[in-house]
């Protein structure tokens, strides 16, 4: 019960939360990363070069699909932002599903961008089912297909290094975000501009993909403080022995 | 066309989560969830089949215009051919897929795994060079004191560092991994629902 009223109460904030945000726009502070997405955007485009958004390899099926769909929806921003660049960028995937999704939603971003004829079926690839397979698909296209700026945004566990060690010898900006913790550790190992922990799900409100994105972070900051408090008393009360 | 798929969208992923909250009231609705991950399955068992069919297509294509590459398309393509044809001929439980299983993917899969050994060592190794700032020295000073405590050292027993070492592992380290987690399931939650009410929607065009 205590679940269904977490995600009513989440729901509403969120609903109220969107419609107060159309009126006041968020104010959010600067994380270097998302920053630095930015001026890449801008660059690939003028250079003429290739970003390439790897979704990593985490399947729809489960709980951890989350971080697919905050990297379908910041692959959305970055489409539109560079479907008329000389070379289109190229989503890669690990789990069908997603890669399936991955086409449509580059399409979605060519046809908002109102530049449909220019969408390739081939930029969206599932490169290997599983981590290691999909890692070794994707090292290949930062490599060999005039990229200069590899985002991964998904779930990746240790074997992103592999992801990252190219980028970094390709001279390939890398900027990496993952909700797993040995993804993310290594992440900040080997990239300059890495997402620790819920910024992956901020990308979305930063790139100005709506006011709902934004709303989400307010409501994720509600909930936070909401969980530390539980936490909090939760500690005073099995001090004080109540529980 | 497009209410059409956000309406599908959002009602399947009404159904399935009063699935899990609202059987008691409406036991009918375990049954619906319970058909509707079926379906799910069997579509996600179709999407990789259409999965392997792109990566054919990518890698073809890639052979037909010469890229740089391309030979190793070619032997890709082949052998993924060549494996399913195999599988269907001989079935999954045939010994010789087994071979192909334990003999090549499980080693190349290992063989990838002790790259990534170097990789991560080259990585820590960098790390100061890429990124001098006070948390990147916590970083190293931390992985160093970890493995310190976990190795066996030779000519010299200190248990200090085995203390330190499950004192960073199973207090500081877990405390913030769990820190990290909840964050990560906020932000899910929310993900999600922005997908059940439509507003995101990987799905279905512009």
């Amino acid at each position: 019960m205590i679940e269904l009223i977490i995600l009513v109460v989440s729901a509403f904030l969120l609903l109220v939360i969107t419609i107060w945000k159309r009126k006041s726009p968020a104010k959010i502070r600067e994380i270097a990363a998302l920053t630095n997405l930015h001026r890449v955007l801008g660059l690939s485009v003028e250079d003429g070069t290739r970003m390439h958004v790897s979704l990593g390899s985490g399947s729809l099926l489960n709980a951890r699909g989350g971080s697919a769909l905050a990297g379908l929806a910041m692959l959305r921003h970055i489409t539109e932002q560079t479907s008329v660049s000389d070379k289109p960028s190229v989503a890669s995937a690990g789990d069908s599903a997603l890669g399936l999704l991955a086409q449509d939603t580059l399409q979605a971003g060519y046809q908002a961008a109102g530049v449909e004829e220019l969408y390739i079926p081939t930029t969206g690839r599932v490169t290997g089912l599983g981590p290691f397979g999909y890692a070794a698909g994707a090292m290949n296209i930062s490599k060999n297909e005039n990229v200069s700026a590899n985002i991964m945004v998904g779930r990746f566990g240790p074997e992103v290094a592999l992801l990252t060690d190219t980028s970094d010898r390709d001279h390939v900006i890398a900027i990496g975000a993952s909700d797993d913790l040995a993804g993310q550790s290594v992440l900040f190992a080997n990239t300059p501009d890495i997402l620790i922990g819920e910024e992956l799900f901020a990308m979305g409100a930063y790139l100005g993909a709506g006011v709902s994105h934004a709303a989400s972070l307010t409501v994720q900051d509600i909930l936070r403080w909401l969980v530390i408090l539980a936490l909090l008393g939760g500690a005073f009360a099995k001090f004080a022995g109540i529980i | 066309m497009r209410v059409i798929t956000v309406f599908i969208a959002v009602v399947s992923g009404l159904l399935v989560l009063s699935g899990y909250f609202l059987t008691g009231f409406f036991p009918v609705l375990a049954d619906v969830q319970t058909l509707l991950l079926n379906w799910a399955i069997i579509l996600m068992g179709v999407a990789a089949l259409v999965g392997i069919f792109n990566l054919i297509t990518v890698h073809t294509d890639k052979i037909r215009r010469r890229e740089t590459g391309s030979f190793y398309s070619a032997i890709l393509v082949f052998f993924l051919l060549g494996t399913f044809f195999l599988g269907l001929i001989l079935r999954p439980e045939h010994g010789l897929m087994g071979v192909v299983m334990n003999g090549i993917i499980i080693p190349v899969e290992a063989a990838l795994m002790g790259l990534l050994s170097i990789s991560l060592l080259y990585a820590a190794i960098r790390l100061l060079r890429r990124r001098a700032d006070m948390m990147s020295v916590i970083f190293l000073i931390v992985a160093a004191l970890v493995m310190l405590g976990s190795a066996t050292l030779p000519f010299v027993n200190l248990p200090i560092l085995g203390i330190t070492s499950r004192w960073i592992t199973q207090v500081l380290a877990l405390g913030g991994a769990r820190g990290i987690l909840i964050g990560v399931a906020l932000g899910t939650l929310m993900t999600g629902l922005r997908v059940l009410f439509g507003v995101d929607r990987p799905y279905g065009g512009n």
